[in-house]
């Protein structure tokens, strides 16, 4: 796998709800070696840092990223049109170990967390559990593309107007005194991951959380991303969001 | 048929092929760049700030955007001068390029020590970093009056064979005082722009972006500054300079080298454009083509200031 830098033009551009754009972009380079959990990091123009993406699907030569529009960056990005084209760098970071794809597992996301879970849980079929947190229903999205994968999909929003009243770590709960899982894996705020995490620890599951951090060169250069972990020999150190994640094994994370 | 133009330039005895080199700690150590061009392409490359032992860096979040520029706090985050020479230089002899070691430290004596490892490696020439404004001790404080840059540099001095360049600090009353007192105290060569002091607050929760509160601004913000500082120090000393703060275009390049550099860094151009040097150098070989100069020398200093 190589990363590399490229211009593709815009396929399709969607808006699921206010404030949220899902393009999809025709990039084979990028496209065709994408591994779930990974990123890409997108040039806007007048701008001196490049936006990191995470890859919401990769099917083909397609390449599908959704983000919402945050400021001027991504407002500037959002008025990319189809045709046009954007300067693309990656695939770029470690994705999510997916492992046996035949196991029952669950994914957890929370708000704009939630888009690398789709590319991620496709392989699992019927197998996979997915519990989204949101604010409030007009900020949920993606959700008929989730159950297209076959997946069990559940919903929490903080105020109760979709689906369960309260946490996306109540639906984890639930869910893990059902049935079986294999292994967590989640995205989304840090206070979510921490609490999934710590319920995956508790019960003995592996858990894998991809965690997000102010970056600039995305490729490992400059170590802006600093995510702090435990080394294997206990020691804390300074690992890396772009190189060394954006998936980290929840156990060496330091909450 | 036209002879391409003379790119060479001399940096204290060192030729380097071209006068596009990368500024240290944008560049790491070089594995990352080198992965999407060959990093023959540059004139030399300049690594991430060494230390005697290995540093952490500063907690997140390190960097946050501005206007035209960035703020960084890394804080000197790096594996320690041994690792990097037993694990990363071997390697970058490779690549065919000129090396340039930043070094940096908490006293005196840990830039010494620095220095003595790497004046008997194959590194080319040594940058001595005492404008670094994210480290509690040392870093900045060494470069901000003459008496502490003399001082560290004359100290370095003792230790170093290699040509020996001081990278000096923006965040000074007057950049061509300390200019010529560092070269006064040793300096061959001199680097400049560091990044300037600054700062970013988050207006929701009222606090620094940055966890270190302050950070480097670097970015095209700082350019009109790096020029200025280039032309003052231009004028006050006769060593070579390696001017950096802003470039991100082959224009840019050449108003550095007609302020008075002999070479030019880029840094935070490469988060925008990871090929940002390769095409800075095309430019610049386009620019010298077009207006038929034949050796990039003839631009340094050519500047003529309105009377």
């Amino acid at each position: 796998m190589s990363i590399v830098v490229t211009r593709c033009p815009v396929a399709k551009k969607v808006l699921p709800r206010e404030g949220l754009v899902d393009l999809t972009l025709h990039c084979p380079e990028i496209a065709r070696q994408a591994a779930p959990g990974q990123f890409v990091m997108v040039r806007c123009e007048g701008f001196t840092l490049r936006r990191p993406l995470s890859i919401c699907d990769a099917q083909g030569d397609l390449l599908r990223v959704v983000f919402e529009i945050r400021g001027a960056g991504t407002a500037w990005l959002a008025g990319v049109e189809e045709g046009e084209a954007l300067d693309i760098l990656g695939p770029q970071g470690k994705g999510f170990e997916l492992g046996d794809v035949t196991r029952p597992v669950v994914f957890t996301g929370g708000g704009i967390g939630i888009f690398p879970l789709l590319f991620a849980c496709r392989p699992f079929r019927q197998q996979g559990t997915v519990l989204l947190g949101f604010r409030t229903a007009a900020m949920v999205a993606l959700t008929d593309d989730f159950r297209e994968t076959g997946a069990d999909l559940r919903l929490a929003t903080d105020d109760g107007t979709a689906g369960h009243h309260g946490m996306v770590t109540g639906l984890l709960t639930a869910r893990l005194d059902e049935r079986p899982c294999a292994a967590i894996f989640a995205c989304g705020p840090r206070p979510m991951l921490r609490a999934t995490a710590e319920e995956a620890m508790r019960r003995g599951i592996p858990c894998q959380v991809s965690m997000e951090q102010r970056m600039a060169c995305g490729m490992g250069a400059c170590l802006g991303c600093a995510n702090k972990i435990r080394r294997p020999d206990g020691a804390e150190t300074y690992a890396h969001v772009c190189v060394d994640g954006p998936v980290f094994d929840a156990r060496e994370v330091v909450w | 048929m036209v002879t391409a133009p003379r790119l060479s330039v001399n940096i204290a005895g060192v030729t380097l092929a071209n006068p596009i080199i990368t500024a240290s700690g944008a560049f790491g150590f070089g594995r990352e760049y080198g992965a999407l061009f060959p990093l023959s392409e540059l004139g030399a490359v300049t690594v991430k700030g060494l230390t005697l032992e290995e540093r952490a860096g500063n907690p997140p979040p390190r960097v946050a955007e501005t206007p035209a520029g960035m703020l960084n706090s890394i804080g000197l985050q790096n594996p320690g001068v041994d690792k990097f020479m037993r694990e990363e230089l071997p390697w970058l002899k490779a690549q065919g390029t000129v090396i340039i070691a930043n070094i940096a430290g908490n006293t005196i004596g840990d830039y010494c020590a620095v220095t003595e490892r790497l004046t008997v490696s194959d590194v080319d020439l040594l940058e001595l970093n005492i404008s670094c404004p994210n480290v509690k001790q040392g870093g900045v404080a060494f470069g901000t009056t003459c008496e502490n840059a003399a001082g560290i540099t004359a100290a370095v001095r003792r230790y170093c064979t290699k040509p020996l360049i001081v990278k000096l600090s923006p965040n000074v009353a007057d950049i061509a005082e300390i200019a010529a007192a560092v070269v006064d105290a040793g300096a061959d060569a001199l680097s400049l722009i560091n990044t300037l002091l600054g700062m970013r607050i988050d207006i929701d929760t009222r606090r620094p972006i940055l966890a270190n509160n302050v950070g480097g601004l670097s970015g095209p913000a700082v350019r009109p500054i790096a020029v200025r500082m280039v032309w003052q120090v231009r004028n006050r000393v006769k060593v070579p300079i390696i001017g950096m703060g802003g470039v991100a275009a082959w224009e840019d390049a050449v108003e550095m080298l007609l302020a008075g550099a002999n070479a030019v860094a880029v840094g935070a151009a490469l988060f925008t454009d990871s090929y940002a040097p390769v095409k800075i150098k095309q430019g610049l070989v386009e620019y010298l083509e077009r207006n038929g100069i034949a050796d990039v020398n003839a631009l340094v200093g050519a500047m003529q200031v309105n009377s």
